[in-house]
């Protein structure tokens, strides 16, 4: 098997526009949620079955009392041994499939059958349908993949903050940006790039970003 | 845009003051970003922390309404600690000029001020000449009397203190901007200013603009690559519908619209065409007649004349002094002075100040055509909150549009880039395709009524060359296009070339005063080659500068040069100021890179070579500019509706020549405890302008759902809020319930001791649709427009703020 693909997410590009969020729901035909205005620009505010992918919004005062906000585009990591997928097989065998080619993991109809508090997942992402109870997430929009396509959410980043590649030259790719941003921002970092294929680089404290960002 | 897009990713320094750039205009953002990656630094001056705020190197605070203050700071700093680029200063702007000894300065008002008027005689506002009337000038730039001296006096009162008091920016957050951002004041550096509409929409926009300017030119960063001022205009379309002339005070081409002091074709002219002694100014706006008549032979064709003036008796004229901008439309219309209205793909009773006055005002309309893709505000006002339909006798007609991927035509971007595009989808059912069907078919039914008719006056309507159809009937759109480009009308020679009747003209240099050609907008005279091919549809990716300047990619006006007043990025021997971008170089002759602002040879060519500000009539671009209504030089006053009750830099409070409603729906509150914060309002990246498209989109309305307003921690507390409770906002015109969003991104800002709030809130929203996302922040926002555009004050007013 090669090593896979992986997706490398730049927070220091993300500008938080959303487009990523929107992209994931026209490609995989999910629906707009009804919200409500809350107090944040987040929104939906978590995922659900018909939201894989959620700009979380983070603000609070830096040290000199200066605003800071900080942009985490959530998406299933797609563990390179995924805890979800192993605790998922405990129940039904092929509820879940890890491609080969890419490293995808996709979950299917069979996951209906499954006790959903019994999926584990550090990052918090799956969730259930409440009607029809089949388990939801990101799929790496694994059908555009295997049409020469990149993820929908990675075609729609006008900054670049988000790349999809071969997983050797998206960790170059981490390695690299991660020296160049320690520069300026000493606490810099690829958060569990030897875990995850969804690499997020962080500039500060991934706690500061989002609750789950580097796993619970 | 002086610049363009793409441009940006040249910059070393980007001062974002008065945009939202990463929220506003999110795929542009990326070549900011892009700058960021080369080691530039991105500066962010707005009253809130933003998306833009949060990609900043440094970001600073500012009270709404005070950015001359700031920035009349920033040319007080460059000047006394001589940043300035002084080669470039001296050589490529007014600043040895020598100015009327009469023009003066005093609290707060310039000479010539008309008190009872409310306007400026302007004829101390001038440079003085020598007998052959060509500017007095001290290169040593020592006279007291230069432009320079006067500038430095004028802004010499904007110090540190007095601007962070007016401000609320921290004097250390002024140090470090000035510093930061006039470091580029050096050839090898480049520095670029972006604004939006958080500079125009003052009751002093066009000054907030030239204090930029001023900065820009003191610094040698306009006509260089990575440079410029830079206007981001988006998605309305602003670039390309103020080329074409939707604003009434202009024709297409910014030719200026005729005045009723202006009988003929002579006054108009004579009026409006620039005159210079200097034989080394090009005084490009010498041309003015022959962009003139090129464009009365588009419009009437063989009707116009040499003997009939080329049909100039037939444009309308404004009265003089008369302004049509839409407040005052508006205004005539709550008047009943307006019959009936026309309103094409825009919704006034969210997008306008003062919804509460521009809803009332459609009532009293006869009839309103509407056409639109969606139903809107505007549109179904008569069925609005508060409005008994029963009582409204307006009869609205609904017309589905088809949307702007459903046609092709062409599309003018920020960076004056036209480009062609196509028709991607068919548009639904009998939607009007384009306005011009629309427009097309009511003046053909125009024509049929004064020929049948007659009237007082057919011949405006009668003499128009109307052959836009195409076999189908149908609106022609490659056409229009074409006339707008330009034809030559007869067999030309211009310079042993030929040019056969019917040729595309190539560029606005051949456009004739005789009649000879036609060219309904001179600046996109050059989007056709003379063969007819549409430069406007090139898809060529060839970059040989390597400075993104893709010269085969579309076409850009001016004949597609793609950094305007490029000339003044060399020195007087056409040399390169910065050698590691070399956007222009006189090499062998001639000039190699961009389209040079204008053939002629360097400046050093005492004979042939030419100044490079080849619009202005002397040449040189204005640090001194007597052309705006409020002044030569940019001064602070405070917003229409602002804090504070005293400007701590004259006792001239407010704009002294801004208009004044005074309607029974213009109501206003100074220094009232009743309104005690300061409101901003913006737009979000999620929805576009009133939402009037986007809120019928459900990924979007999920993202962005309901009205809210941004308020702080501080004043929260004050008012016993919490993030997410309903409040009331309210201004002396309106109020709005809305969701509070408490936020560490605003903050009280401390003005000389006393404590500012600020809240902000979005325009996206309205009554119609989803049923629960509130009504428009238009609500509450002033009649009150710029003294030079009538661009209304959206950003700065007060409003109370309490929970319900």
């Amino acid at each position: 098997m090669s090593n896979g693909k992986s997706i490398l997410v730049d927070t220091s590009l993300c500008t938080a526009c959303r487009g990523c969020q929107v992209a994931c729901k026209q490609w995989n035909n999910l629906p707009g949620t009804k919200t409500k205005q809350i107090g944040t620009y987040q929104n939906p505010q978590d995922f659900s079955s018909d939201t894989w992918k959620v700009v979380r919004f983070a603000d609070g005062k830096k040290e000199d009392g200066k605003p800071y906000w900080y942009f985490f585009t959530d998406m299933c990591r797609h563990c390179v041994e995924p805890p979800c997928m192993y605790s998922i097989q405990n129940f039904v065998k092929d509820a879940v499939v890890r491609d080969e080619a890419t490293g995808a993991v996709v979950y299917n109809e069979k996951t209906k059958t499954v006790p959903f508090k019994e999926v584990l997942c550090p990052y918090n992402i799956p969730r259930q349908n409440p009607k029809t109870k089949v388990l939801a997430k990101c799929t790496m929009c694994f059908d555009r993949i295997k049409n020469d396509m990149i993820p929908g959410c990675v075609k729609s980043c006008p900054t670049g903050a988000m790349v999809f590649g071969d997983r050797e030259k998206i960790l170059e790719m981490a390695n690299k940006r991660v020296a160049d941003l320690k520069k300026t921002y000493p606490k810099a970092m690829a958060i569990n790039p030897d875990e995850v294929r969804v690499i997020f680089i962080v500039t500060d404290d991934p706690k500061k970003y989002w609750k789950f960002a580097a796993g619970g | 845009m002086t610049n363009h897009w793409i441009d940006l990713r040249n910059s070393d320094c980007l001062l974002i003051q008065g945009s939202n750039c990463a929220e506003n205009h999110p795929i542009a953002f990326k070549w900011v970003m892009k700058a960021k990656e080369r080691g530039a630094k991105l500066i962010h001056v707005d009253p809130r922390f933003t998306r833009t705020s949060a990609k900043a190197d440094f970001y600073a605070p500012i009270r709404s309404g005070t950015d001359v203050a700031f920035l009349g700071g920033m040319i007080k700093y460059i000047i006394e600690n001589e940043k300035y680029f002084k080669d470039y200063v001296v050589n490529y702007t007014n600043a040895p000029f020598l100015v009327n000894d009469k023009f003066a300065f005093d609290d707060g008002l310039f000479s010539g001020y008309d008190a009872a008027g409310r306007k400026y005689d302007k004829a101390t506002w001038t440079i003085k000449k020598d007998d052959k009337g060509i500017p007095l000038k001290d290169p040593t730039l020592q006279d007291p009397r230069c432009v320079l001296q006067l500038l430095k006096k004028h802004y010499s009162r904007y110090d540190l203190d007095t601007v962070s008091k007016i401000t609320g920016t921290p004097v250390k957050d002024l140090q470090t901007v000035y510093e930061m951002f006039s470091s580029t004041g050096v050839p090898d550096k480049a520095g670029t200013m972006l604004y939006a509409l958080g500079q125009t929409q003052h009751t002093g926009g066009s000054q907030n603009i030239r204090t930029m300017c001023i900065i820009q030119l003191l610094l040698g960063n306009i006509g260089i690559c990575g440079g410029g001022i830079n206007a981001l205009r988006g998605e309305p379309n602003v670039q390309g519908s103020t080329d074409h002339a939707i604003l009434s005070n202009i024709l297409p081409g910014y030719l200026k619209a005729p005045v009723s002091s202006q009988p003929t074709l002579d006054d108009y002219i004579k009026k409006n065409t620039p005159k210079t002694s200097d034989p080394q100014s090009a005084n490009w706006w010498q041309n003015y007649p022959k962009y003139t008549v090129s464009l009365l032979k588009a419009w009437y064709g063989d009707k116009a004349t040499k003997e009939n003036d080329f049909g100039y008796s037939w444009v309308p004229k404004l009265d003089d002094g008369q302004d049509c901008t839409l407040l005052n439309m508006i205004d005539n219309m709550y008047e009943k002075k307006i019959k009936g209205l026309i309103v094409f793909a825009q919704n006034p009773a969210c997008s306008l100040p003062n919804a509460v006055k521009v809803r009332e005002g459609l009532t009293n309309l006869d009839w309103m055509v509407h056409v639109n893709i969606f139903d809107n505000e505007t549109a179904s006002f008569w069925k609005g909150p508060g409005i008994d339909p029963k009582k409204v006798k307006t009869e609205v007609f609904l017309l589905p549009a088809a949307a702007s991927v459903e046609k092709q035509g062409s599309q003018t971007n920020s960076g004056r880039m036209v480009m062609w595009k196509y028709e991607a989808a068919k548009g639904p059912g009998d939607a009007v395709y384009y306005a011009g069907d629309a427009v097309i078919q009511i003046v053909a039914k125009l024509q049929e009524l004064y020929k049948k008719e007659k009237g007082a006056f057919p011949d405006p309507i009668l003499n128009l060359k109307w052959d836009y159809i195409d076999d189908k009937g149908r609106f022609n759109v490659v056409e229009v296009a074409k006339v707008t480009n330009g034809y030559f009308l007869e067999d030309v020679t211009i310079a042993d070339k030929t040019y056969k009747k019917g040729d595309c003209v190539p560029s606005f240099a051949l456009l004739q005063a005789d009649g000879k050609t036609s060219s309904g907008n001179w600046l996109m005279c050059g989007s056709f080659a003379q063969d007819g091919t549409n430069l406007m549809a090139r898809r060529k990716k060839d970059d040989p500068t390597g400075l993104g300047l893709y010269p085969q990619w579309a076409w850009s006006w001016p004949v597609n040069r793609r950094i305007i007043y490029n000339r003044a990025s060399v020195d007087l021997n056409g040399k390169p100021y910065n050698p590691n971008r070399p956007l222009l170089a006189w090499v062998d002759g001639k000039w190699v890179g961009d389209v040079p602002d204008g053939p002629w040879p360097p400046m050093s060519d005492l004979k042939n070579g030419k100044y490079p500000f080849i619009m202005k009539p002397d040449g040189v671009s204005a640090l001194f500019g007597p052309g705006l209504s409020d002044g030569p030089f940019p001064e602070h006053y405070e917003p229409l509706e602002g804090p504070m009750d005293k400007n701590l830099l004259s006792s001239q409070l407010k704009n002294p020549v801004m208009k004044i409603f005074s309607g029974p729906c213009d109501l206003y509150s100074g220094c009232d405890p009743k309104y005690p914060f300061v409101m901003t309002t913006y737009s979000s990246t999620e929805h576009w302008c009133t939402g009037g498209n986007t809120r019928w989109q459900s990924w979007l309305t999920e993202a962005q759902p309901q009205v809210y307003v941004e308020i702080s921690e501080e004043l929260a507390q004050l008012r016993s809020i919490k993030n997410g409770d309903k409040v009331k906002v309210e201004s002396a015109r309106g109020s709005l319930p809305c969701v509070a969003m408490v936020t560490t991104r605003l903050r009280p800002l401390n003005c000389g001791g006393q404590t500012i709030h600020l809240v902000g809130m979005t325009y996206n929203y309205g009554w119609l649709f989803p049923n629960d996302c509130g009504d428009s922040a238009n609500l509450l926002t002033p009649t009150a427009g710029d003294a030079n555009t009538m661009t209304p004050e959206y950003k700065a007013f007060m409003v109370n703020v309490v929970k319900i």
